[in-house]
């Protein structure tokens, strides 16, 4: 028996290392429970719901304009998003085409959002390795782009900017230029900061076969977006259910080899680069025209209507005293987030609030992994992983 | 694609309750003991793949002699195909855990019985997700007032593994 054997033999019980729901390292009010040996971990158990603030209750009892606001605080790294992801539910319920400007609108608040939300991911993440320069220099555009947020809906993360049938407002003056600038700079951050971390050697050692998952076990666990990709399973809603204009315009869907951490972080550096390339396309093709339905079962008649007809005044009051009125029935509703499928299971009885609104967060399945993927490393990579399975608490807790 | 649900009424015509689709969503309503016989066909049969639980969630519906409906949402990542099932079920009345058939559905399960109170026979490690060990009863029902402010324990210090 060698000196190294007996040391091993003398490990008497598991230890168990309790690690947030505050905590520096774990993003957001997350919790996990440790059992390690020595500095291995030998299990975990994630305990989530710290951050759970009643969202499909409260729903439940606000009329479907309402809802809104709560939804920017799902994903509140990518707020924008989540708008759209639940305007798209209530819109399929009442089987509602919104104008052709609104939806290029939504499709580049949606491509903006993604670009944020994976800076911010890839950034903290590097920032948990060690490197914080890349921090930096992914913000400084990410920066950028919620002035531009600001100038578009007056708040940086709780945007509430969609409406149910169209959008609250037009892009601000001077979109064009400022969005093509933005562009440029996040096109030089992606390019530093893969500069930076692509063969860095302590970046590759600390990600590489880290956090491993197969394919198998990633569709068996309901991965979706950017870690199932990191896989190598090409799937996409916006390629496969492609809504609004997605077919018209020219991208790829990055995809992984290996799904561990390092190429789940690359599949979201492609993926800046490929929204960069889609909000450029974008500006250059969305049309002028109206940015709200004219479908009165949703939007408001017009003010001269209002004061000068009987029949405006009259859509008036119903919209605003009884609130949108869709008919009996349930859809699930499906839209790429930033992490993956976020979906909206709707059921109407009819009423001007929702029946039951059940919100299906990418995290929520992503994380149930969690303690597989960090089964036999450190706990320093326990840290690594977390942060490029990009778990956020909000849409996690609802 | 009317594929998946044409199937399913050739081999489980009798299991099948109701068939329906709106806005492009196909539903089918089948008996609580055959949905895992079913969701193995779903899963395994070629052609249709339904290889990914997507969602899990109960609905109530207090009126009703089964009050909650589980519903579930699969999806195809071969065939890029969506199909939802629901099975219904009372209080007290366990349904079957799809566990087995997918790893996703163990935290989707924990939520259902978190909020609906929905018991699932053959789940690994049924206990509360979202709430705390100590809550009393299933916020989600409707008849549990929205503006009730439960108790809240003085905090464990540990955690009861």
């Amino acid at each position: 028996m060698t000196a190294h054997d007996e040391a091993k033999s003398l490990s008497g019980e598991p230890m168990w290392i309790n690690v947030g729901p505050s905590h520096p390292a774990m993003h957001g009010t997350l919790r996990v429970l440790f059992k390690v040996d020595g500095e291995t971990i030998a299990d975990a158990i994630p305990e989530i719901g710290y951050l759970h603030r009643c969202f499909e209750k409260e729903s439940e009892v606000k009329c479907y304009t309402q809802v809104i606001p709560y939804t920017d605080r799902l994903n509140y790294v990518s707020s924008l998003m989540n708008n759209v992801g639940y305007c798209i539910a209530v819109e399929k319920l009442m089987g509602l085409e919104i104008p052709v400007r609104a939806q290029w609108i939504r499709m580049l608040i949606c491509e903006l959002s993604r670009i944020i939300d994976h800076a911010v991911c890839i950034g903290t993440n590097a920032v948990d390795i060690g490197g914080l320069t890349n921090f930096w220099y992914l913000y400084n555009p990410r920066e950028k782009i919620t002035d531009w947020i600001e100038a578009l809906c007056g708040a940086r993360l709780t945007t509430t900017y969609t409406r149910i049938g169209g959008m609250n407002r037009d892009l601000p003056p001077n979109t064009n230029a400022t969005l093509k600038d933005c562009m440029r700079e996040v096109i030089q951050s992606v390019k530093d900061t893969t500069g930076l971390l692509k063969k860095n050697r302590i970046f590759m050692e600390r990600t590489q076969h880290v956090g491993t998952i197969s394919k198998e076990d990633a569709i068996a666990y309901g991965f979706t977006g950017p870690c199932l990709r990191a896989c190598g399973v090409d799937t996409d809603v916006r390629k496969y259910h492609p809504y609004y204009f997605y077919k018209e315009l020219d991208w790829d869907v990055p995809v992984g080899v290996y799904g561990d951490s390092y190429d789940r972080i690359f599949v979201r550096f492609e993926e800046m680069l490929q929204s960069a390339r889609m909000v450029e396309q974008i500006l250059d093709k969305m049309p002028q025209g109206p940015i709200m339905t004219d479908d009165r079962r949703a939007a408001l008649p017009p003010k001269h209507e209002v004061y000068g007809s009987i029949e405006g005044l009259i859509q008036q009051f119903k919209i605003v005293m009884h609130g949108i009125l869709p008919p009996k029935g349930e859809v699930y509703s499906y839209t790429e987030a930033a992490n993956g499928e976020l979906g909206f299971y709707l059921v109407s009885d009819g009423s001007s609030k929702p029946y039951r609104l059940k919100v299906r967060p990418p995290c929520f399945a992503i994380y149930q992994a969690y303690p597989e993927l960090i089964k036999g490393h450190l706990i320093a990579d326990a840290v690594a992983i977390l942060g490029n399975l990009n778990i956020v608490a909000g849409e996690l807790d609802r | 694609m009317q594929l998946a649900l044409d199937k399913l009424k050739a081999q489980f015509g009798e299991s099948l309750l109701e068939t329906s689709t709106f806005r492009g969503d196909e539903t089918a309503v089948v008996t609580r003991e055959k949905i895992v016989t079913i969701l193995r066909f779903l899963k395994e049969t070629p052609g249709l793949q339904f290889d990914m639980m997507m969602d899990l969630g109960g609905v109530d519906y207090p009126d009703r002699e089964e009050r909650f409906e589980v519903v579930y949402h699969l999806y195809s990542t071969v065939t890029h195909k969506r199909i939802r099932l629901k099975i219904r079920t009372k209080e007290g009345v366990p349904v079957p855990s799809i566990t087995t058939l997918y790893k996703a559905a163990n935290w989707f399960e924990r939520e259902a019985f978190d909020m609906f109170g929905i018991r699932f026979d053959g789940h690994p490690n049924l206990k509360r997700i979202l709430l705390f060990d100590e809550f009393e009863g299933h916020p989600l029902r409707k008849d549990y007032p929205v503006n009730k402010r439960p108790r809240v324990p003085t905090p464990d210090p540990l955690i009861k593994l």
